[in-house]
This record gives C-alpha cells, structure tokens and sequence, in this order.
C-alpha cells in the first residue's frame, strides 16, 4: 500500500516535467502536421538518400540567405557522401584564408575541413539583404524551434496566398505554422526548384521533406551513434537490474 | 568499532589512520532498521548523482569555454567533435534533472515519514541547505550554453534581487560584475558552478555524519529498540542499493539517449541575444513550483520573499510539526493531507510553466496559499487535533507480523 503511493508519488513528480514539456509545445500557432519520418522512434536512422537530397535543397536553395556554420564539408561522409564527393562540394566553395606570408587575405577552394561559409559576411549585412530580417543560421534549427523537424516541414508547406483574414505587412508572408502568422521569409520552395541528382521529382512536399530531414541531421550528427549506445546501455541496465533483484532477494531471504 | 583484520599492513596504517575502520562502519557495519522501504533508495541514488555529476563536469570543463562570444561554439564544439562530447552534455544537462527528480522524492519521503523530527533535526536542516546549493548550482549551469534561455533565465532571476529596498540595485550591480548580465557573469557563474558541487559534497559528508549519529528513521516511524529490529548496511542495503542505482539508471538513461532535449528548452539552442527577449521565459522545470508562487504575489519584493519562504519554512518544519508520531502510516488526518500537498505541488509546477495570467493565475495564487497554510496552519494543528493509530511495539514485531499474514512462506 505505501509502496504502490510513493510509486504514485514518483510518477507525479515525473509527470511535472513532462506536462510541462507537453504544454510548452503546444506554443501559439496551427497544429503542426506531423511526418513519419525515418529517424523518429528509438531505433529510427536517418535516411542517406533522403538527408542527402536535403543538403541538395539546402545547398541549392537555402544557402542563398541561410549559414551553417556549425557543419564542415567533411561531415558531409557522415551522410554517405564518399570522399571524393565531399572534397568536388567544399572546391565548389570559395573560402577566405590568410593572411599569407605578404600579410594579404587570400581566397582558395573550400577542403574538408572548412565548415560551410556563411551567405554574408555579418549579421548586419545579412539583415540590410533581407528587408531588416536576419535569416538566421540553420545548424541548430531543427533543435532551436517548438516542433522540430515537424515545425520545419510545417512551416515549408504551410505558405497560403489565403491570409484567412490576417493583415499581413509589407515584407512579410502569411503562414499559419509560423509564430503570429507573418515571417519575412517568403515561400522559399516550388516544384522543381532543384533537380534532384537521384531522379526523385522535386515536389514542394517532397523537397520540404528532405531539407527538414536534412536539418535534423545538422543539429543532431550523433543521433544514430546515441540511439545505439542507448539500447546497449538499456539492455546493460535491464540485465544489471534483475541479477541485482534476484541477489537482493536471495540475501534478504536469510532473514528471519 | 569492530573492525578486525590479520594485516599488519592495514593494522598498521588504520592505528594511525583510521580510514578503514570508519569506512567499515559506515558502508558494512551501520545499522540500519530491516523495514526500509523502495522510498528510502533515493539517498543513494543522490550519492551517485552527485559523484556522476561531478565527473561529466569536470570532462565537460576541460573543453567548455567561459565567454559570451565562444561559450555557445564551445558547447557545440563539445556535442559535435568531442569524442562522446554528446554523450558527456546529456547526461550532466539530463543528469541535472534527474538529480533533482531523486532529491524531491528523497524530500517527499522524508515529509511523509517524518523524518525531520527530534532527534533528526539537523539531518534535515543540512539537506534544506543541499537543495538550495543545488538549486544555486543549477541555475548557473543552466546559463552556462549561453542560449537565449540561458541570458534570459539569469536575467530574471538576478533581478529578483532589485526588488529588495536600498541594497537591491547594488547587489545586482555587484551580482552581475557589470551594469548588465554579460561576459564578466558568465565568468563568475562558471566558476562557482565548478566550486559549489564541492561545497555540496561537504554538506553531503555533514548529512551523513548526523544521519549516523542518530540512525535512519524508517517506515514505522518507531525507534531501533533491539538487535531483531536493525540489520546490517553490508549486505542487506548494498545489493538492495546497487539494486535501486540499475533501475533508476535506467530511466535516466532513456531520456539522455531517446529525449536528451525534453526537459530542456528549444530556446537555449538559440544563441544569447540581449535584444531578442523569447516570448516565455521559463526556468528549468524544477523551478517552476518556486516560480509560481514568485509570481502569485502581485508585489515584486513580497514574491521574492514567498518564493525564498518556500524553501525558508522548511528550516522550521521540525518545530511546526506538533505531532509526536512520526509516520503518516499512523496519521490518519495527516496521510490525506500529506497527498493534497504533493498534488498541491504539482499544480504549482504546472502554473509555473505557464503564462501568469487568467485562470492560471488564479489557480497558482490559491495553490500558493495552500503551500503556506500546509506548513503554517496545518501541521501544528494536525498534531493537537488528530489521533494517530496505535504504533506497533516494535519494528521486528511488525515485520514479522506482515510477513506471516502477507506472504506465509516466503522465507522457508
């Protein structure tokens, strides 16, 4: 009886964290729509061709005004990118480098180990380009928002021309999903902005798919590495716990 | 004590020395009542958090870096190209929670056995003062990432301290090292959340010596009164201990390798920006009961003051309890109201998290005063009025008695 309320009791306090986590998520906006996404669940991956497609779209597409400064070219074979590949997409790159023995900045071909440089050279040029909005860096975003990789795909798909009667100002753009329903991003996807190098057809809801799926990965590289050590450690912990039960039992016994 | 051995070696060394004959009797030796119950386990298991929680720190200090402008990076830089870097956050950020989860319960437990009574008074006065080092040590790690929960949270809660008169300003000025939360805080807080897991440890070490100079209190709330009543720490509560580290383990493990971001914030993966401030600024979820009563009072100063009063009246908690029984098994009144005090608890969590205005705020003000009339009104008057059940003669005596009637053959 007193077990089963303590039990009870740790459930509740538990819960508060919990509840709250719940609470917070349901935030300001339109219920997000929700993808059953390869990476989700405790053994979920991500998946290589799909995260691949989204650097596509990212590199293509969102790095006209996004950075991601916290992803070298090198992290790109964690994505199934061979060597050769990731070192063609950092030459692509122009980096800035230097000062050389003159003292002079220099600029040369991205290598791997150079993270993926930024649109613009500060955040204040970034905001004068872009009506006063600073588009911000897309490393964490999928980690950063309410929602995550559901916010991001959400928000991707969710432009309507119907403001449903939202004054939206000069600038800015009606979208249900986003936070007071107008963001400065205009709807940055149509179908076939990129052609997809695996043949996919580069639909809206397809390429929304992959850039989130892809920014997912950019904000968690190690999911797959924690959810594996996670299920050692689980069944480490589970075995642990019953010979530790059983011993528990057994010495408890030769009481009297 | 009676430690033996046939070294000479170790003779030798615990004659002059005597560690071994002190760690002897506090891990093999010390008596402990044979009825504790699962709501005991979590002692232990603060031990080892805490122990868990110094070692991630200090691994996690070796690559952190303590500026605004390289903080976050550095975090980054730890999730990212640290070899288990990802591993080492989680369990510290994940570890933080759970610490506190096991110290709430280990709290719980002790108001619903009453183990804050003579003649254990100071055994629960230092563990008021553990929480709130704790609670200090948490906050300044939490500003640590420097996200924007991180800038915001210490700028809130550093304000509280504006509210008291005259000294208020200055204190913050002083707090901050500047006119403003910035670099030379983040500095500070750095250090002395290196500094005060150590001062915990030290209370930790007070905390035990007054639980054996006066022994554990246990689910019968009656006092060891013979040899048939105690058994000893070794093997009986090691294996039953190691027992409670596994399970606990394992949910700790499920949120630090399938939820390491749950009990967090979204917001603190966002860079500190003093000119952004987030739309809710929320503290750690095991603020938030502390936060809704802060702001259940319409008037700053006296927030400040309820929300420290909160954790103030559990100094006194051992002088309002009138009762001379210990345990809520034999406190009928009290049992009820012990659990309306956990739900009140809880409700006061839930309102922290959310905006203070409406019905909330209603709420949260009601569950505020309840929090007070608990310990206030409640427990000295509990005492005078109730009439506890009959306590068993002794603990060997009940034991026995629940073994024979519950589950006859079990240890045949």
């Amino acid at each position: 009886m007193i077990n089963r309320s303590i039990k009870v009791l740790a459930g509740a306090i538990l819960g508060i964290g919990l509840m709250t986590g719940s609470t917070l998520a349901a935030g300001d906006a339109k219920e997000l729509k929700t993808v059953d996404w390869h990476h989700s669940g405790p053994f979920g991956t991500y998946d290589r061709a799909q995260v691949q497609r989204g650097f596509q779209v990212y590199a293509e597409v969102c790095a006209a005004c996004h950075g991601l400064k916290y992803i070298a070219y090198r992290n790109l074979m964690e994505i199934g990118f061979s060597e050769e590949q990731a070192k063609a997409i950092a030459a692509e790159k122009d980096i800035e480098d230097g000062p050389d023995a003159n003292g002079d900045m220099f600029t040369r071909a991205g290598r791997l180990s150079d993270k993926v440089p930024s649109p613009f050279p500060n955040d204040n040029a970034a905001k004068a380009s872009n009506g006063g909005a600073y588009p911000p860096d897309l490393s964490l975003i999928a980690k950063a928002r309410v929602g995550g990789e559901d916010y991001l795909y959400s928000l991707l798909t969710g432009y309507d021309e119907d403001s449903h009667g939202q004054e939206c100002g000069t600038g800015t753009y009606y979208n249900a999903y986003f936070p007071g329903g107008c963001l400065a991003m205009p709807s940055p996807i149509f179908d076939d902005l990129v052609e997809y190098v695996d043949g996919t057809p580069a639909t809206v809801d397809q390429m929304s798919k992959d850039v989130s799926a892809f920014l997912t990965w950019a904000a968690e590289p190690k999911m797959e590495e924690r959810k594996s050590m996670g299920f050692k450690v689980i069944i480490f912990l589970l075995i642990m716990s019953g010979l530790l039960y059983a011993a528990k039992r057994r010495i408890w016994a030769r009481l009297h | 004590m009676s430690f033996q051995t046939d070294n000479k070696l170790i003779k030798w060394f615990d004659d002059r020395l005597p560690l071994v004959s002190v760690m002897h009797h506090t891990f093999v030796q010390h008596p402990y009542p044979r009825n504790l119950n699962v709501a005991y386990q979590f002692g232990s298991i603060l031990g080892v958090m805490l122990t868990l929680q110094i070692v991630t720190g200090i691994v996690l200090a070796m690559h952190y870096t303590a500026h605004t402008s390289l903080a976050f990076d550095s975090v980054e830089h730890i999730m990212r190209d640290v070899n288990y870097g990802w591993l080492l956050r989680y369990m510290h950020a994940n570890g933080a929670s759970m610490f506190f989860i096991a110290v709430y319960l280990h709290m719980f437990r002790g108001l619903y056995y009453g183990s804050y009574k003579a003649p254990r008074e100071m055994i629960w006065i230092i563990g008021v003062v553990i929480l709130l080092v704790m609670m200090a040590t948490g906050f300044m790690g939490y500003v640590l990432p420097w996200g924007q929960m991180s800038f915001w949270g210490a700028t809130v809660i550093t304000n509280l301290f504006s509210a008291l008169p005259v000294v208020g300003d200055p204190i913050v000025t002083w707090l901050w090292g500047g006119f403003a939360v910035d670099n030379p805080t983040l500095n500070r807080f750095f250090s002395l959340h290196y500094l005060l897991p150590f001062v915990i440890f030290g209370l930790v070490f007070l905390h035990l010596v007054a639980l054996h100079q006066k022994g554990s209190t246990n689910p019968l709330g009656i006092e060891i009164k013979g040899p048939a009543d105690y058994i000893s720490f070794h093997p009986y509560f090691t294996v039953k201990d190691f027992f409670g580290f596994a399970a606990f383990g394992v949910i700790f493990a499920i949120f630090v390798f399938w939820f390491p971001n749950y009990l967090g914030h979204p917001d603190n993966y966002i860079p500190a920006d003093p000119l952004v401030t987030p739309a809710h600024i929320v503290p750690e979820w095991y603020f938030l009961p502390f936060y809704a009563i802060l702001r259940s009072v319409p008037d700053k100063l006296m927030g400040v003051l309820a929300m420290f009063a909160a954790i103030g009246v559990l100094f006194i908690l051992p002088w309002l309890d009138r009762s001379r029984v210990r345990s809520a098994a034999f406190r009928p009144q009290y049992k009820w109201f012990f659990w309306i005090f956990a739900l009140d608890c809880i409700v006061l969590g839930y309102a922290g998290s959310q905006p203070a205005e409406g019905n909330m705020l209603i709420i949260s003000r009601i569950a505020t005063i309840y929090y007070f009339v608990h310990f206030i009104f409640l427990m000295p008057v509990l005492g005078w009025f109730e009439r506890p059940k009959p306590l068993p003669t002794s603990i060997s005596e009940a034991v026995l008695a629940g073994k024979a009637s519950s589950s006859g053959g079990e240890n045949a």
